[in-house]
C-alpha cells in the first residue's frame, strides 16, 4: 500500500516538476498559434525536377483527406 | 508563410533565416503500421476464438493451447500490446517527428525497437499458449519477458527523449506532451507490477500477496487502460484529427488544461477494480472519489475532439475518415461516463463479475482504441505511398460494419450481465436463493452467441480495411525518407535546466540509453526495498497456514490454465454471496496467495469457500467432463491434467522462493517437502479409488484437487476469526 502511494506520488512528483518547467520555459505563453501550426507542415517546398524519392509528401495541398 | 514555419519571431537573428535540410523516417511508420494490422487480425481472431467457445464449448477443442483460460491472455495482450502498442507507435513516430520538425534521433534505436517490441510479442504469444503464465491480468508475460518489455520501453523513451531534444519547434505541442507522460508512467507501472521470484527460466511467483498482490495489480491493470490505451490516443488523436479535417483544435487552452489534470487524477483511479472485496475500505473510497472526478479531464478531451470539428460537419458525412474518429470519440465519451458509474459502490455491487465490465472495455476498446487507429490508418498509409486512398466507398462500408458490431457485441452483454446478476440475488419468499449459478449462465450463453456475431462483423469490416490499404499501396509509391526544412532553434531561447548534460547526451543515443536504465533501475530498487522492510499491516488469521507442497503445485495448475479468467475466489458481503458460496472473505485469508486469484469474473461460480463442499471424485469427474457433473457448463475439459504429471523437482525451487517471499515453511521444509507431497498424494489417490477411480499419485489432476480442496478450508475450521 505504501509502495503504491510512494510510486504514485513520485510518479506525481515528476508531473508537477514538468509542468513547473513548462510554464517557466514560455511553453504556455502561446496557446493559440500551436494548434494552427501543426496545419502548415505539408507545404510543397520549391523542389527541383528531381526523382521520385525524396519528395514531399501530400498530392494536394488543398486537402488533407 | 515560410514565416510560420520560423519557430520565434522575437529572434533578433538575420532575417534571412537559415534553413536546415533534414529527412522524416517513414520507414519506421510503415513497418509500426503493417505491424499493427498484422497482430490486430491476430488478437481478434483470438477473441472471437475464445467468445465462441463461451456459447459453444466445444471450441476449446480440448487442447492445451486453445482452451479458454490461455487463450484469453493471448487475446488481450494481443490486442493491448501488440495492436494497440504498433499503432501507438506507428503514430508517435509519425506525429513526434513532424511536430518536432526533425528526424527521430536514432535509426539504430527506431529499429531495435521495432524488432524488439515485435519479437516480444511472438515470444509472449507463444509462451502464453505454452501455458507460462504469472496470473495476473494483462500482466501475464513472465519475467524473462518482462525485462525485455522494460529494455525496449527504454529504448523508445530514448529515442522520442533524444528526437525531442533535437526538436525544430520550440514549443511542445500537447500531443507531445501526452507521449511523455505515457512513457513516464507506464514505466513506472511496469517495473512496480512485474516485481517476482524466479523459479526456473519461465516460472515466478509475484513478490506481492493477497491483498497487497490485488491493489498493486489493480493500480497497475487501471493504469494500463489510462496510460497505453488513453493517453497515448488522446496525444493521437490531437495530432490527426486537426489533420484530418483540416481545422485546428477547438481549444488549445483546454487541452493543456485536461493533459494535466486527466494524468494527475488517474493513477488513483485502481482500486475501483476491488470494490466491496477484501481492500482495506479507505483505498476503495479514494478509487471511488478519483474515478468520477476523472469524467471531467476525459470529457474534456471527448469535447475538444468532436467541437475540433464545428463547422466541418458536412465534411464528416462525406468522409470516413472523420466518421471513424467521430464514433472513437464518442465512444471515449461513453467509456469514460460509464467507467466512472461502475466505480461507484452502488453500481459496482450489481456489475462486478458480470459481462457489464466485458461491455465496458469492449466500447472502449473497438470504439475509442479501435476506430481511432482506423481512422489514423486510412489518413495515414495514403500519405505514405502519395496517393489517395483506394476505396473511400469499401471505407464507409467498413465504417458502417464496424459500427454496427460493435453494438452487437456491447448490447449483449449489457444484457446478459443484468440478467445474471439479478439472478444471483434473487430469493424466494422462503428466503432460499431462486436460481442455482447453472441456471444463470445458461440463461445468457444465447447472448454470448450474439456477442460472438458482433466481433466477427468487427473483423471482417478490419479485413476489408486491410484489403483496401494493400490496394493504396500497390498503386502509390513510398517516400522512405521525406524531405522537409526548417529553421533550427534560435540560439537565444532560455535553455532551463544543466545546457551540459542535455547537449552531452543528445549526440550519443547508446549513453541516453544506459543512463535511463540506471535512473529507472534506481527507482525500482527505492521502491523494493521500503517493501523488504516494512511489516504486512494485513491483520493475519491464526487458523491461515501456508499451502502444503502439493497444494502449491496444484496452485501453479491453477494459475497456467487461467482458471481465474472465469472463476473468482473472493465473496463479498452480500446478503446473496454469502448465502450461495459461505462467509464472505477476509484479508488475512490471502496472505500466502502469491499472486492473488481474486478474479474480475464469474463465468463460473467464486471457489473461495470450495473447500469439501464436493468429493475428490467429483473434482475429478468435473475436469474430466465439466457437462458430466453440471449439464449445461460451458467450462471446457482438461484432459490432459489426466496424463500429464506433475515435476517433483521443482518443488525445492517453489518452497525456497515462498520462503523468500515470507511465507512462513518451517526449517528445511523445502527438503523434505516431496515426503509430504507423496502422503497427501496418496490420500488423494485412495480417496478416488474407493470411488473406483484409478489416478497415478503424481498425475496433475491429484495436485489440482488437492488446491482445490484447500480453498477457504482454514478459515472453515476456525473457531474465532477476527472481526474485520
Amino acid at each position: 500500500m505504501l509502495l503504491l502511494l510512494g510510486a504514485s506520488l513520485v510518479v506525481g512528483l515528476l508531473f508537477l516538476i514538468a509542468f513547473i518547467w513548462s510554464v517557466r520555459s514560455g511553453q504556455m505563453d502561446d496557446t493559440y498559434s500551436p494548434a494552427h501550426k501543426i496545419l502548415f507542415d505539408n507545404f510543397k517546398l520549391p523542389a527541383p525536377a528531381a526523382g521520385k524519392e525524396g519528395k514531399t509528401t501530400p498530392p494536394s495541398k488543398e486537402s488533407n483527406l | 508563410m515560410s514565416e510560420l514555419l520560423t519557430t520565434n519571431s522575437n529572434t533578433t537573428s538575420s532575417p534571412g533565416l537559415q534553413v536546415e535540410t533534414f529527412y522524416y523516417d517513414n520507414k519506421s511508420v510503415k513497418w509500426f503500421a503493417y505491424a499493427s494490422l498484422f497482430w490486430g487480425v491476430i488478437g481478434m481472431l483470438a477473441g472471437l476464438w475464445i467468445a465462441i467457445a463461451l456459447a459453444w464449448p466445444d471450441m476449446n477443442l480440448g487442447l492445451k493451447a486453445t482452451t479458454f483460460g490461455r487463450m484469453r491472455p493471448v487475446h488481450t495482450n494481443a490486442v493491448i500490446f501488440a495492436f494497440v502498442g504498433n499503432v501507438i507507435y506507428c503514430g508517435v513516430y509519425y506525429s513526434l517527428q513532424r511536430l518536432c520538425k526533425a528526424r527521430m534521433w536514432s535509426d539504430t534505436l527506431s529499429k531495435i525497437h521495432f524488432w524488439g517490441w515485435q519479437l516480444i510479442i511472438l515470444a509472449g504469444a507463444l509462451s502464453l499458449w505454452m501455458g507460462y503464465t504469472q496470473g495476473k491480468e494483462y500482466a501475464e508475460l513472465e519475467w524473462p519477458l518482462d525485462i525485455a518489455i522494460t529494455l525496449i520501453w527504454v529504448v523508445f523513451g530514448a529515442n522520442m527523449l533524444g528526437t525531442i531534444l533535437r526538436r525544430r519547434e520550440a514549443h511542445l505541442y500537447v500531443a507531445i506532451w501526452f507521449y511523455i507522460g505515457t512513457w513516464v508512467a507506464v514505466a513506472m507501472l511496469h517495473i512496480v507490477n512485474s516485481f517476482a521470484i524466479p523459479t526456473s527460466i519461465m516460472h515466478s511467483y509475484s513478490w506481492y500477496a493477497g491483498v497487497q498482490d490485488a491493489l498493486v495489480q489493480w493500480w497497475y491493470g487501471h493504469n494500463a487502460v489510462a496510460f497505453f490505451l488513453t493517453t497515448p490516443f488522446l496525444g493521437l488523436m490531437y495530432y490527426f484529427v486537426p489533420k484530418a479535417a483540416n481545422r485546428p483544435i477547438y481549444s488549445y487552452r483546454w487541452s493543456i488544461i485536461h493533459f494535466w489534470a486527466l494524468i494527475f487524477i488517474y493513477i488513483w483511479a485502481g482500486p475501483h477494480h476491488l470494490l466491496y472485496t477484501a481492500l482495506p475500505g479507505w483505498a476503495q473510497s479514494l478509487g471511488t472519489v478519483f474515478s468520477i472526478m476523472l469524467i471531467a479531464p476525459s470529457w474534456g478531451g471527448m469535447l475538444n475532439g468532436l467541437l475540433t470539428l464545428r463547422g466541418a460537419w458536412d465534411k464528416v458525412r462525406e468522409e470516413p475518415i472523420l466518421k471513424f474518429f467521430v464514433v472513437a470519440l464518442t465512444a471515449y465519451g461513453m467509456a469514460t461516463f460509464e467507467g466512472p458509474m461502475l466505480s461507484i459502490k452502488a453500481v459496482n455491487a450489481i456489475s462486478h463479475y458480470t459481462d457489464w465490465t466485458i461491455a465496458h472495455v469492449h466500447v472502449g476498446a473497438l470504439g475509442w482504441n479501435g476506430f481511432l487507429a482506423f481512422g489514423i490508418m486510412y489518413w495515414l498509409i495514403p500519405r505514405l505511398f502519395n496517393t489517395e486512398l483506394y476505396s473511400k466507398k469499401l471505407a464507409n462500408r467498413h465504417f458502417w460494419l464496424g459500427t454496427i458490431g460493435i453494438l452487437f457485441y456491447v448490447i449483449p452483454l449489457y444484457t446478459a450481465a443484468l440478467v445474471q446478476s439479478s439472478m444471483w440475488k434473487t430469493f424466494t419468499e422462503e428466503g432460499n436463493l431462486k436460481y442455482q449459478f447453472m441456471e444463470s449462465v445458461t440463461t445468457i450463453v444465447p447472448m454470448y452467441a450474439l456477442r460472438a456475431v458482433g466481433g466477427a462483423l468487427y473483423i471482417i469490416s478490419m479485413l476489408m480495411m486491410i484489403y483496401n490499404l494493400y490496394k493504396t499501396v500497390k498503386k502509390g509509391h513510398f517516400t522512405a525518407s521525406e524531405k522537409a526544412e526548417a529553421a533550427p532553434l534560435p540560439k537565444i531561447l532560455p535553455v532551463v535546466g544543466k545546457k551540459h548534460w542535455h547537449n552531452w547526451v543528445e549526440r550519443r543515443p547508446v549513453q541516453m540509453v544506459i543512463l535511463s536504465l540506471i535512473a529507472v533501475a534506481i527507482g525500482g530498487i527505492i521502491e523494493m526495498i521500503p517493501t523488504f522492510l516494512v511489516k504486512s499491516n494485513i491483520p493475519t488469521i491464526a487458523s491461515v497456514k501456508p499451502y502444503t507442497a502439493l497444494e502449491l503445485h496444484g496452485r501453479n495448475i491453477y494459475i497456467r490454465e487461467g482458471c481465474y479468467t472465469c472463476h473468482s475466489q473472493m465473496v463479498r458481503p452480500f446478503r446473496d454471496e454469502v448465502k450461495r458460496y459461505g462467509d464472505y472473505s477476509k484479508a488475512g485469508e490471502f496472505i500466502y496467495d502469491h499472486p492473488f486469484q481474486w478474479g474480475s469474473k464469474r463465468t463460473g461460480p467464486d471457489l473461495a469457500r470450495l473447500a469439501e463442499k464436493y468429493p475428490d471424485s467429483w473434482h475429478y469427474n468435473h475436469m474430466l467432463d465439466p457437462e458430466s457433473t453440471s449439464p449445461g457448463s460451458i467450462m471446457p475439459s482438461y484432459p490432459w491434467l489426466f496424463t500429464d504429471r506433475i515435476d517433483k523437482t521443482k518443488t525445492y525451487e517453489m518452497i525456497k522462493a515462498m520462503k523468500r517471499l515470507g511465507v512462513p515453511y518451517e526449517e528445511g521444509y523445502e527438503n523434505t517437502a516431496n515426503k509430504d507431497l507423496e502422503l497427501q498424494a496418496n490420500e488423494i489417490r485412495d480417496n478416488l479409488a474407493a470411488s473406483n477411480i484409478d489416478v497415478e499419485a503424481h498425475d496433475e489432476i491429484v495436485a489440482l484437487i488437492a488446491y482445490l480442496q484447500r480453498l477457504g478450508k482454514d478459515v472453515k475450521n476456525a473457531e474465532n476469526l477476527p472481526i474485520q
